[in-house]
């Protein structure tokens, strides 16, 4: 963990909620994709945890969607803002187990985490697929930024003004290695529940502090109680106890 | 003896600063990013007899000026805390730590603060009997004064360490639960722990909190703590340890002048996890400034004429 300072080099909408700021900074406390940064903004008590998108040596891409006040006012920092930002929490996703063939899922804005995840993966020379859910056509974000990595891309939308109509599940084909996803809860339980493959699920909890201080985001497990934001947000398919 | 010490109940503190319980852990995420020696003491996690999950989630809310938690006292229970947490944590503090207990029972407070009094790091026992987040325990031995006697009884029979009784500021009259924990032989107390809020989410109507409530702290108490310490170290002859809201070295001189012997730092850390170490560096240039020779000097100095 680190604490730092960086400064907002574009801050741009993806669409009519969800945005993408990219910030340049010190990441070398950023180990591992799937990991999150907790970005302190003014008049907020609490920092605000964000999955990182993407990172370089002096770079941090973040994608959100503005979803209270809080959201909202980070949708408005203009370039050459500065913001005091606690990096390197979080497990990540564990690259090793992938196979030859991964299958990533993601549902919204559990999209992005599983961008740097198939930018490496891609540069291991595994055959990456990706499944984007969304509700609607004008919630899709990120398609052609996949398919520009080598990807096979698959969208859905649950009312079919786009892609495949459906659920992330109506995409699945069975011919995978793994799975790595993440998303709302609902959605992670039907990927849990369709998966025949071992895997990796990215879970979101309320946190407190976000570097495993507070015990605010503790979730049961099959190996014992887990803090979301330090022993997590990453869990294996194994572990998991939906009992929460 | 430095100009940053302090006496607590006979053992001396380099300087007044506590993290406090719940705030802190067992001290390792802290010892990743900073020294941890450098303060004064720290109160570690609630530990109770059982192993506690703690509540369900979400337990966090965000609000002005602060925050709600209904954490519950996740904790290993005492055995591991013994087993597991305490060598771990001799292996980056050389310091005698606070050890902090909760209970369901008197039984319980009984049983947990004797195992931990055996325990050589553990330097005081801070007997929290003011959990707002728990049911059948906790907060309900705090806002009676026989209760809150009873229990700081059974502790002090099998104990021999400092015990410090951890107050709630949910009370009609805290100075009268101060003063019957005092008379039973308490040798510290400590407040405030946090103060029961709720939040609701306008778009689903629900509270915020699973649990309903939860305990209100940060900046926002600040206050409402110097208020009750200064009115607890007016009545009592026993050391005084003020929290709620410190976030500054300003904050702790402010504090100590309200009563405070030592001063404990909470959700500040959650913040901004360097919050103990920027105000112990921060405090000598304060002092200066305020013209403070020693820290010592100051507690209970308001000027009321």
């Amino acid at each position: 963990m680190k604490q730092s300072i960086f400064t907002v080099i574009s801050n741009d909408a993806l669409n009519k909620n969800v945005y993408k700021t990219v910030l340049s900074g010190d990441t070398s406390d950023i180990t591992s994709c799937g990991q999150f940064v907790n970005i302190k903004l003014e008049n907020k008590y609490l920092r605000r945890p964000i999955s990182v998108c993407d990172y370089d040596e002096n770079t941090l891409t973040v994608i959100y969607k503005v979803v209270g006040s809080g959201t909202a006012q980070m949708s408005k920092y203009e370039k050459g803002k500065k913001l005091d930002i606690l990096t390197g929490l979080g497990n990540g996703y564990d690259k090793t187990l992938s196979g030859d063939k991964p299958l990533l899922i993601g549902g919204g804005v559990g999209v992005p985490p599983l961008y740097k995840l198939a930018k490496d993966l891609i540069t291991d020379g595994k055959k990456v697929s990706i499944i984007l859910g969304f509700n609607t056509k004008d919630e899709v974000f990120y398609e052609k930024e996949f398919k520009e990595l080598g990807a096979d891309v698959f969208v859905t939308t649950v009312d079919g003004s786009y892609g495949i109509k459906g659920f992330v599940t109506d995409a699945f084909t069975d011919d995978y290695s793994y799975f790595y996803t993440c998303g709302p809860e609902p959605m992670l339980k039907a990927v849990y529940a369709k998966t025949d493959t071992s895997g990796q699920l990215s879970f979101e909890e309320r946190m407190g502090c976000g570097f495993g201080a507070c015990m605010g985001c503790s979730c049961k497990t099959v190996t014992g109680y887990k803090r979301i934001c330090k022993d997590g947000p990453v869990l294996t398919k194994e572990e998991i106890l939906w009992e929460n | 003896m430095g100009k940053l010490s302090v006496n607590l109940c006979g053992i001396e503190l380099d300087n007044p600063i506590i993290p406090a319980s719940g705030t802190f852990g067992f001290g390792y995420e802290f010892a990743d990013i900073y020294d941890i020696n450098i303060l004064g003491t720290f109160s570690f996690k609630g530990t109770t007899r059982q192993p506690r999950f703690g509540n369900p989630t979400p337990r966090i809310a965000e609000c002005k000026s602060g925050m709600i938690n209904a954490v519950g006292l996740q904790n290993p229970g005492v055995e591991k805390v013994i087993s597991e947490e305490l060598p771990k944590l001799k292996k980056c503090f050389s310091k005698k730590v606070m050890a902090n207990v909760s209970g369901f029972s008197i039984e319980d407070y009984a049983y947990t603060c004797e195992k931990l009094d055996k325990e050589d790091i553990v330097g005081w026992i801070e007997v929290n009997i003011s959990c707002p987040n728990v049911h059948g325990g906790g907060m309900s031995f705090g806002t009676n004064p026989k209760s809150a006697a009873k229990v700081v009884k059974a502790v002090k029979k099998v104990t021999s360490k400092p015990i410090i009784i951890k107050l709630t500021p949910n009370v009609t009259s805290i100075v009268e639960i101060a003063k019957a924990c005092e008379d039973a032989g308490a040798d510290g107390i400590s407040l405030i722990n946090t103060m029961l809020g709720m939040r609701i989410d306008l778009k689903t109507k629900k509270p915020v909190i699973k649990n309903i409530m939860g305990g209100y702290s940060g900046a926002g108490v600040f206050p409402v703590a110097v208020r009750m310490v200064y009115e607890v170290a007016n009545a009592v002859n026993v050391p005084v340890i003020g929290l709620g809201g410190v976030e500054t070295a300003e904050d702790v001189i402010e504090m100590m002048l309200s009563g405070a012997t030592a001063v404990q730092v909470g959700s500040a850390n959650l913040v901004n996890p360097y919050t103990c170490r920027d105000i112990i560096n921060d405090l000598p240039n304060v002092m200066e400034k305020y013209h403070i020779e020693n820290l010592r000097d100051i507690i209970g100095g308001v000027n009321n004429g």
